[in-house]
């Protein structure tokens, strides 16, 4: 684990209980709304041990970073440029899910030279949010976490079957959502919502990028990245058979598969 | 635009964490009976043992019936994941020795099941660990014996055998306040009828041998984690929230955030206690849970008729059962219990310990024995059986009379329970008088 002071307010980085070492490739992990750096705690855990820099951060206003969430997908982005400056990381492959693939899009198209490849886990452009799951987010109502939770667990996943022993996927999906603070998840809903230049920013991108896509997501389901792959000029889509949008927790051993292909 | 919709708790008793066998399309899970499993190479083996892959290391840990299991009651109760144990002590140690090291202290209440009476009030001070016993129904009393040092609050949610009703809401209110998780026992209600971690509860215990498998065939335990608990910002447990030296200085709070409780349970404590349930008995468990709110709701309506037939029967004195007006928890189970409050209960005959012995010894339908939640009905005598370690005073403070009868009513026909239970009690009053 890293700590860091950004703009005054601390971060939290999860590094698979390893040093960091500029000399390491490295690669950057960035959670989706309302969520922090234990989505991706196998992933951590695992390039960690196989010699790479890992940064599963928490983004601000997020898990352990202080400070208030930030209010667009570009200035998580610009974030997580001062995350790479703060700890000496010229370039790592940049991994995100939901929410946090459009950060990963941003940082890939705006700050191309820090960029080895990019992972999009659950990703759509535009990444529209529904009206109603705004309007419970911002009253905080635990509707908001119903949907996100309900939604974005696969119809496979509502029955069960984690790959992790004994683990409940819909309880950990929706403790992780109940920790958020009051306003975090609209903030971060709506940041996704106003994000609109996606195709633009997708249309500079040169580095590789892997979409990791769940054929039952209903958030983000595969036919609103197609545009997104298209224009992309060195892409590839996966589509995880009926995995809803949390594939790290549906689908951990495939999504791991994958993105040891980029890492 | 619509609510989201999920299955309700009828459909996940039967489906939940489980799906067809990938390998045999097999439609019931299949009893993994295998101490171990083979590692693709030595890197899988590598990742697994450090938590970087999912999959199953030894069975002492995880099996994949057991996880079927285990994932099922996660559900039914709104967990975020469980263990499956070798029996409810098993797990209620395990649920104990994940957060409270020697030094420390439990608030438990007192009317409780004998044998977790026996394991804080004589076994856990071996170890370093005192429990301070308080009436359920005592708030303040219950406020009281927190000391500085306490690491868990506990009771169940019907007292055993007295069924005091366990105000969880308000518990939880004071072991949070205090930085402290409230641990509860729900084996007498199962998820059918309490869901306590809807009710403030972090942890749930449950002997799965009573009515979740429900035939009286196996011995087995569940260990619940509601992933709610703050453990960091209690800040008083370091078991979670520091480097664990026992797994590369693992740091269970950050790493697992909400499943912390349940990871450190699994990673430590089935690894190093090895209390495992075998995957014979999580068949079972499975097979009972299948159709637990049929059998539940037949328990139920059993025992309200059994009851009925008591009241009105002279050779009983008292009958102690919270739906009844008389009961002291009789409005607090309506709130927090409002299905039914479970089909164990207890009644004093009339001619105090000599009757109840020989109502026992005449019952032939209704079987006396040292269980409750079969599906056939048990009577029991405690002060002789379950809590005969306990001394007059401490059975007092139970709430247990020399005569009382404890009866676990079944899911036979109710006539013929009650017929068998009539005849036994007209015999035990003839013989007082002979």
């Amino acid at each position: 684990m890293t700590k860091l002071i950004i703009d005054d307010h601390s971060v939290y980085i999860a590094t698979g209980s390893k040093e960091l070492d500029p000399h390491l490739p490295s690669v950057v992990f960035i959670h989706g709304t309302g969520q922090d750096h234990t989505i991706w705690v196998l992933p951590t855990r695992y390039f960690a041990r196989h010699q790479r820099n890992v940064l599963a951060v928490d983004l601000p206003g997020h898990g352990r970073s202080g400070g208030k969430p930030l209010s667009s997908i570009e200035a998580m982005a610009a974030w997580i440029v001062k995350v790479l400056d703060a700890t000496g990381i010229k370039t790592a492959t940049m991994v995100g899910h939901s929410m946090g693939s459009l950060v990963a899009i941003v940082v890939a198209a705006r700050y191309a030279d820090r960029v080895r490849a990019l992972g999009l886990v659950g990703t759509a452009v535009p990444m529209a949010v529904s009206e109603s799951l705004l309007a419970s987010a911002r009253d905080n109502s635990p509707d908001a976490i119903d949907m996100l939770t309900l939604w974005g667990h696969g119809a496979q996943a509502h029955l069960g079957g984690s790959a992790t022993p004994g683990m409940w996927m819909l309880g950990g999906g929706r403790r992780l959502l109940e920790r958020a603070a009051p306003g975090v998840i609209y903030t971060d809903l709506r940041a996704c919502d106003e994000y609109r230049q996606g195709l633009n920013d997708a249309n500079s991108i040169t580095c590789r990028v892997l979409l990791i896509l769940g054929q039952s997501d209903l958030l983000t389901p595969p036919r609103a990245a197609r545009d997104l792959g298209a224009v992309l000029t060195d892409s590839e889509i996966v589509v995880l058979e009926k995995s809803g949008h949390a594939m790290l927790s549906e689908r951990p051993e495939q999504v791991l598969e994958q993105l040891i292909r980029i890492v | 635009m619509a609510k989201p919709k999920t299955f309700s708790l009828d459909t996940l008793a039967l489906h939940a964490g489980q799906k067809p066998d990938p390998t045999t399309g097999s439609r019931a899970t299949p009893i993994y009976q295998t101490a171990s499993y083979v590692f693709k190479d030595t890197d899988h083996a590598a990742s697994i043992f450090n938590i970087e892959r999912t999959g199953h290391v030894y069975s002492r840990i995880s099996n994949p019936t057991n996880a079927v299991l285990e994932e099922r009651i996660s559900a039914l109760e709104g967990g975020v994941g469980a263990i499956a144990t070798a029996s409810g002590q098993a797990a209620i140690h395990l649920g104990i020795a994940t957060v409270v090291s020697a030094g420390e202290h439990i608030v438990s209440s007192r009317a409780i099941y004998g044998g977790t009476h026996n394991l804080l009030a004589y076994t856990l001070p071996r170890f370093g660990i005192e429990t301070t016993f308080v009436d359920p129904r005592d708030a303040d009393g219950l406020k009281n014996a927190i000391q500085d040092n306490t690491r868990l609050v506990f009771g169940e949610t019907l007292g055993n055998p007295g069924l005091e009703v366990f105000n969880v809401p308000e518990v939880s209110r004071i072991s949070h306040q205090a930085g402290l998780p409230l641990m509860v026992d729900s084996t007498f209600t199962t998820p059918y009828l309490s869901k306590p971690f809807d009710q403030g509860a972090d942890i749930i215990v449950h002997s799965a041998t009573k009515f979740l498998s429900g035939h009286g065939v196996v011995i087995g335990g569940l260990l619940v984690d509601s992933g709610k608990f703050d453990w960091e910002a209690s800040g008083k447990f370091p078991t979670l929230t520091e480097p664990y030296a026992g797994f590369h200085e693992l740091d269970f709070v950050e790493e697992f955030g909400s499943a912390a409780y349940i990871m450190r349970a699994r990673e430590e404590g089935a690894r190093d206690f090895g209390a495992c349930m075998s995957p014979t008995t999580a068949f079972h468990v499975l097979q009972g849970i299948e159709t637990l709110s049929l059998r539940m709701q037949r328990h139920q309506d059993n025992t309200r008729k059994l009851i009925a037939f008591l009241i009105g029967n002279e050779a009983v004195e008292w009958v102690n059962y919270p739906e009844l007006p008389q009961h002291p928890d009789h409005e607090l189970a309506k709130i927090l219990l409002p299905k039914g409050c479970g089909a164990v209960f207890s009644f004093g005959l009339r001619g105090g310990r000599q009757a109840g012995q020989r109502f026992i010894d005449r019952l032939e339908l209704v079987s006396h024995l040292a269980n409750v939640g079969d599906a056939k009905t048990l009577v029991i005598h405690p002060a002789s059986t379950t809590h005969h370690r306990m001394d007059t005073p401490a059975l007092e403070a139970a709430g247990i009379t020399e005569g009382l009868i404890r009866i676990s009513v079944g899911i036979e026909d109710s006539d013929d329970i009650i017929a068998d239970i009539s005849k036994a009690l007209r015999r035990s009053q003839k013989s007082l008088g002979s």
